[in-house]
């Protein structure tokens, strides 16, 4: 039975940007399960309040709304890191009493603005905690997709990092799964590198991606960039999300990669989340900004 | 706080109390500027007090490599003053961008 996947980048739309990544065969119908969708979100960044967005709070509310308005609920929502700005209890508690009205059940991956020194990886365990996560990372299964969720901001000295540890854990967690699986990896920081000059890259991502490259349908989610960037490695898609936040610019475009203000009309468009719907093995990906429409 | 310090002095001096008992003397300002600490290297004599100030629209600390100092998450605009009482070479970074380095010397007068 042999397979191959590929991947369609629409490019932004109406509804936002759209691409599928399929897996080609005869087994599709066999999937076990059938139609599931999940949705990604990301880089909320509550506490910000700078001219890039003056209510970050409001547009998490926004997009919670959208979320809720979908006619197919997601089966979870996955937060891909960066919920607060600067780690403080006042900033996780207003992140929760808005992403606790997403009506699907909410998975949270810290990034490094959740986990500045020890009191901020704390209280992030705190704010979300996860018994089946007790390092950080943990995989789950929904529909017959295997879900993977990595932590590459908990090393001190060098951010995106994941680690022997984790990396042991992951070659383990693979090891038990058969190479048709559909998998799909979490992560805040891109496990590959992006940019390394801004610091957009995983250390010993390559490690990680070596493992996955036995599988046939590999999809790589992640955030931490403020802007959707796809890229392909052999069965591995990997793509990066918009923030709820504010944009940040595009690699090498400015001195530094902090946030970028746009005016105020094309804001709502710079952001946004993620919905990935899966018939089968077929995953169809699909980002929609906050734009109205 | 600025405030409060202000009238905290204005009452120091009001009631003729010596404010420089043994204080540390203000000394240079790195700026945090486009992920850049700058200077990247500051040499101050012994009970110098340095100060950091964050001039980007990113968060960043100042953070010892061997945890002998710790801003924790300094928002826009936030400064983090850090005396240096002994002679040495303290190696900084920011923990949120950990490619951002930083050294203060700290040298005896001559």
């Amino acid at each position: 039975m042999k397979r191959a996947a590929f991947l369609e980048h629409v490019g932004w739309t109406g509804g936002g940007i759209a691409f599928a990544m399929t897996a080609t065969g005869t087994f599709a119908a066999a999937a076990p399960g059938s139609d599931f969708t999940f949705v990604q979100i990301s880089d909320s960044h509550i506490g910000f309040s700078l001219p890039a967005n003056p209510d970050v709070l409001g547009t998490l509310n926004a997009t919670v709304d959208r979320i809720n308005a979908l006619p197919q609920q997601p089966a979870f929502v996955m937060h891909t890191g960066d919920v607060t700005h600067l780690s403080k209890v006042e900033q996780f508690d207003a992140a929760k009493s808005v992403l606790g009205r997403l009506k699907a059940p909410l998975f949270v991956i810290p990034g490094e603005h959740d986990a500045i020194g020890a009191e901020g990886v704390k209280r992030f365990a705190a704010a979300f905690p996860n018994a089946a996560a007790p390092d950080g990372w943990w995989s789950f299964d929904r529909n017959g997709v295997h879900f993977i969720s990595l932590v590459n901001v908990f090393n001190f000295e060098t951010m995106g990092v994941l680690g022997t540890k984790q990396l042991d854990w992951l070659e383990k967690d693979l090891k038990a799964q058969k190479a048709d699986t559909p998998i799909v990896v979490f992560g805040h920081v891109p496990l590959y590198a992006l940019y390394p000059a801004w610091g957009w890259t995983t250390e010993d991502g390559a490690k990680a991606i070596a493992m996955l490259k036995r599988f046939s349908a590999v999809t790589v989610l992640n955030g931490h960039i403020h802007q959707i960037i796809t890229q392909r490695e052999g069965n591995i898609s990997f793509a990066t999300a918009a923030a709820t936040a504010y944009p940040q610019p595009a690699p090498g475009t400015a001195a530094a990669p902090g946030p970028l203000t746009v005016p105020a009309p094309e804001l709502l468009g710079r952001l946004g989340y993620r919905n990935v719907s899966f018939t089968g093995t077929h995953a169809t990906v699909s980002d929609r900004s906050l734009q109205a429409g | 706080m600025k405030l409060r310090i202000v009238s905290f002095f204005a009452a120091a001096l009001m009631a003729g109390f010596p404010l420089a008992a043994p204080a540390a003397s203000s000394g240079p300002i790195v700026h945090i500027k486009n992920f850049m600490f700058v200077p990247a290297t500051v040499t101050v004599t012994p009970g110098t007090t340095v100060s950091f100030v964050n001039d980007d629209e990113e968060p960043h600390t100042v953070t010892s490599t061997v945890k002998a100092f710790d801003s924790e998450g300094l928002d826009t605009n936030q400064t983090f003053k850090q005396t240096f009482a002994k002679t040495g070479t303290y190696l900084y970074f920011c923990e949120v961008h950990p490619y951002m380095h930083g050294t203060v010397i700290v040298k005896a007068a001559k």
